[in-house]
């Protein structure tokens, strides 16, 4: 299992299993869901098919559809789903065996670093009032419900938000 | 334990690869165009906000925040990609400091 939210979901409820898993899997959904926007990106078949799918996360699909053109989509993709792979699995290790050694990344700002990429990547997309309505809508719906639902959710309506503009606004 | 999650492991990585496997024709229609269009930008517009705004899933205005405003700055001014980031950083990690 590489996906944040999920292992963190299937962590939290450890004391029931059953719910732990079905929630895991819950949020394993919108992985599904960046896959359909991937797949014309990342023209994969086969074996490479395989393990691009396993490399399909937020961040390396935020890396994959932020770019101007496919191959620097590629590029993103593969870069950003190693780099990740690699490191997510190291430090998670490393926390296993005791993270006490470790100073506090928020010190120097690592936790501002994700959300300044996404506004980097995300302003060149709002050109024309439909995507400044639709981003405005999904983190005001991602906000709202965020204290309330489990982690991945919100992002799950955020995608929802697009898809219903995406069905409403014939062009 | 172990059957929870090696089923759930299971489960998301299947979930991934039929992501990937919808055939070209449906990615073809007008409207799951528009769709994919517009994913990106709730996508990446919830991410901000939330990892903006919440801290542990609750409603916080943290360092952040002032983070966040730098990079939106740094974006307006047309600033490189690293220099956003770098800028960002610097302004929560100072915040944080100086509070």
């Amino acid at each position: 299992m590489f996906t944040g939210a999920s292992q963190f979901a299937l962590v939290s409820v450890a004391d029931n299993p059953v719910a732990g898993a079905a929630s895991a899997i819950m949020l394993g959904t919108r992985n599904a869901m960046y896959g359909l926007r991937l797949t014309s990106i990342l023209r994969v078949r086969g074996a490479r098919k395989a393990v691009a799918a396993q490399l399909v996360i937020d961040e390396s699909t935020a890396m994959a559809i932020g770019q101007s053109n496919d191959d620097d989509g590629r590029v993103g993709f593969w870069a950003t789903g190693i780099a990740v792979f690699v490191f997510w699995n190291l430090a998670t290790l490393i926390g296993a065996l005791g993270a006490d050694a470790i100073g506090n990344p928020e010190d120097f700002g690592l936790d501002a670093a994700a959300p300044a990429a996404f506004i980097a990547l995300l302003a060149p997309r709002l050109r024309g009032r439909e995507p400044w309505v639709v981003a405005i809508a999904a983190g005001v719906v991602a906000l709202m419900v965020t204290p309330f639902v489990p982690d991945g959710v919100p992002i799950l309506l955020a995608a929802v938000v697009a898809v219903v503009a995406g069905l409403r606004s014939p062009r | 334990m172990w059957a929870a999650i090696l089923g759930a492991s299971l489960g998301c990585y299947l979930l991934k690869v039929a992501g990937l496997s919808v055939p070209g024709r449906i990615l073809a229609d007008p409207r799951v165009e528009r769709i994919g269009g517009l994913l990106p930008v709730a996508l990446l517009s919830a991410f901000i906000a939330m990892q903006t705004f919440t801290v542990d899933d609750q409603l916080e205005l943290s360092a952040r925040v002032v983070g966040a405003g730098v990079a939106v700055f740094a974006v307006w001014r047309r600033a490189p990609f690293l220099v956003v980031i770098l800028a960002a950083m610097g302004a929560t990690a100072l915040v944080r400091a100086l509070a």
